[in-house]
């Protein structure tokens, strides 16, 4: 297929759609409100199921219900919304069925704001709903990536019996840019054994997440937690850029990696050897290609669209081998490539010391240069 | 001599689609009651096969242990969403929620709104028993004024707590409605009309007419504090003024239906 002028929030519906959606549940809120908006008009039209919902609380609890019946089916919200979910989410996780979650993330916390942020790494790839669960977040950073990674979610999930999230921020959501979207698969005709579509010829199917022996319980823990040990070993996805000869090494995803990209790129003009190690999944999240780097590179530089949620998983992967730099926007703001180059260039002439308080320093910056006045 | 010849007839046996094992549900309690009749209308419909139960959370949590059927478990209040999840994903089964006046009245009373709102093709058996049976006995929104419970030790006070909620009556406004009625499980006879109503609400879905509703008035003697007998007697003598039976949204064509 050819080339099309697509806007995120469109481009992720529709690859949906044609990677065998069944089942389309969802509550408008801004900034994903046209993925919404473009199911409620296709998914009818190709005789398919398009539901919009009383809350994001009734939304994943339809989800629920039709990932019981091993449908192909997904949601999407925004960061609020997102929170409303976990209850739902949790069930879902403890259920041990398919389902695909796009986050497009604003600002926050509370109402906060439509701007594009990564406010909601905490929530998303450390958990948010209650009990060890661990679902696959993938974080495109652009509209192609967006329609591949839609596509892969539902594999994924399938695969593993997973919750997977699409984790945009409003960025990715709103923007428009040239992509390709995929053939349209045939629809499944085959669900799983488990699926709970009526006892027909078989013994009757539970689907529950109620263990109510603790011995029962903690071996649905188990099950879960290998089953996480298999995704991190097969699924760790990233993609590297000026790593090979790297001393500093930053680490973004999402647009925020994508303008670290471009300021790598200034930076590397200019002689510098950095490079950007951009994660696509947040959970698995890449670690050992992280720890490997460590071994070469003099510092690491974490720029995210938050306070340093990622930044901690990276100080984890990078063990104290090399300092770890932090630099981010929050609240809905976007870092200017500039901004992220003039970091690359602090650290090029003056590396942090092992374990600086990096956050209480960047804190500093931000207050001197950015924002409005004092706090 | 010859012996007369007798014939022998079964008038009574355990529904197949309710499964032969003890329930967890206390002495006295009409759940079991309300089971035996879902399963009466199941078999009598020949739908188990395609039937997918959700149960809810309170005493019913446990209620996939006992159905022959397809079943998932709702979070808290949320069945109703759950339903709605599945039956719209295949359109020709059979799906029920069980869902105690904790579970829908309170926390679940977005979701069991807008499902008969959307005029969803799924069948709600509604259990109240005015209290919160599974956590112990709290304060439910059915709760009776002047009503004892743990939580509200000296009576429900309406001036602080609010009124009982009539849930049936809230629904039968709703144009998406298409049956809801309350009957009780307090004697025989009223057992019968509320298995009547059952089948009539499961037929309604059946039959694609829409959203079906029985509440049953139903006891709970051991946070009641009563024996069995007695909880019985408080169903009829204070229970059924507040919540009268009746039926309050019987849609034109559920209304023309006949069922044989």
């Amino acid at each position: 297929m050819a080339k099309e002028l697509l806007k995120g929030n469109i481009a992720i519906a529709e690859a949906a759609i044609r990677a065998g959606l069944e089942a389309y549940f969802g509550y408008p809120i801004t900034p994903q409100t046209e993925l919404l908006e473009w199911m409620s008009k296709r998914m009818p039209e190709l005789g398919r199921i398009f539901l919009q919902a009383e809350s994001e609380l009734a939304a994943i609890n339809m989800v629920y219900g039709a990932a019981c019946t091993g449908a192909r089916v997904m949601s999407s919200s925004s960061s609020p919304g997102v929170s409303l979910m976990m209850e739902g989410l949790s069930y879902i996780a403890g259920t041990e069925v398919p389902m695909v979650l796009v986050d497009v993330m604003r600002g926050g916390p509370g109402l906060g704001n439509i701007a594009p942020s990564q406010g909601d790494y905490f929530q998303m790839v450390h958990g948010g709903g209650h009990g060890d669960y661990y679902p696959i977040a993938l974080a495109p950073a652009s509209v192609q990536e967006a329609i591949d990674l839609t596509v892969l979610s539902f594999d994924l999930a399938e695969k593993y019996r997973s919750i997977v999230f699409v984790l945009a921020d409003g960025s990715i959501g709103q923007m428009m840019e040239p992509a390709e979207l995929p053939e349209m698969r045939p629809m499944k005709k085959e669900y799983p054994a488990w699926a709970t579509r009526g006892a027909q010829g078989r013994p009757r199917n539970i689907l529950t997440s109620i263990y109510v022996d603790a011995e029962d319980e903690e071996q649905t823990n188990l099950r879960l937690l290998r089953r996480w040990k298999e995704i991190e070993t097969n699924e760790v996805r990233y993609r590297a850029y000026y790593l090979d000869d790297a001393e500093i090494v930053v680490v973004g995803f999402g647009t925020a990696g994508r303008v670290a990209l471009s300021a790598v790129r200034t930076a590397r003009a200019q002689g510098i050897p950095v490079g950007l190690l951009r994660p696509i999944t947040l959970r698995p999240f890449p670690t050992q290609q992280i720890r490997e780097l460590a071994k070469q590179a003099q510092s690491f530089l974490v720029v995210e669209m938050n306070g340093g949620q990622m930044l901690d998983d990276v100080r984890l992967a990078v063990a104290g081998q090399a300092p770890v730099d932090f630099y981010g926007r929050m609240g809905g703001v976007v870092p200017m490539s500039e901004e992220i180059e003039r970091e690359i260039q602090r650290l090029a002439h003056n590396p942090v010391p092992l374990y600086a308080d990096v956050r209480q320093a960047w804190m500093q910056r931000l207050l001197q240069t950015k924002t409005k006045g004092a706090w | 001599m010859t012996t007369p010849q007798v014939q022998r007839q079964i008038v009574y046996r355990r529904p197949k689609a309710l499964n032969d094992v003890p329930t967890h549900y206390c002495p006295g309690c009409t759940h079991g009651i309300a089971h035996r009749l879902v399963a009466e209308v199941l078999d009598e419909m020949g739908v188990i096969e395609k039937t997918i139960g959700v149960a809810s959370v309170g005493c019913s949590v446990f209620g996939y242990n006992y159905f022959e059927c397809d079943f998932v478990e709702a979070p808290h209040g949320r069945a109703p969403a759950m339903a709605t999840g599945i039956k719209r994903v295949i359109p020709d089964s059979i799906v029920f929620t069980y869902q105690g006046d904790g579970d829908l009245v309170s926390i679940g009373m977005g979701e069991i709104t807008h499902a008969a709102a959307r005029g969803e093709n799924i069948t709600v058996v509604f259990i109240n028993n005015a209290i919160y049976g599974m956590t112990g006995g709290q304060m439910a929104p059915t709760t009776l004024p002047g009503q004892k419970t743990t939580s509200s030790q000296n009576g429900r006070d309406v001036k602080r707590m609010g009124y009982p909620i009539r849930m049936s009556e809230m629904l039968a406004t709703l144009d998406g409605a298409s049956y809801v009625v309350r009957r009780s499980l307090h004697d025989p006879a009223n057992i019968r009309k509320a298995k009547k109503a059952i089948r009539t609400a499961f037929e309604v879905q059946h039959q694609g007419l829409g959203f079906s509703l029985v509440e049953l008035l139903s006891t709970c003697p051991i946070n009641w504090g009563m024996s069995p007998v007695e909880a019985l007697k408080w169903v009829e003598e204070h229970m059924v003024p507040v919540y009268p039976l009746g039926d309050y949204k019987v849609s034109p064509t559920v209304a023309a239906l006949r069922i044989r």
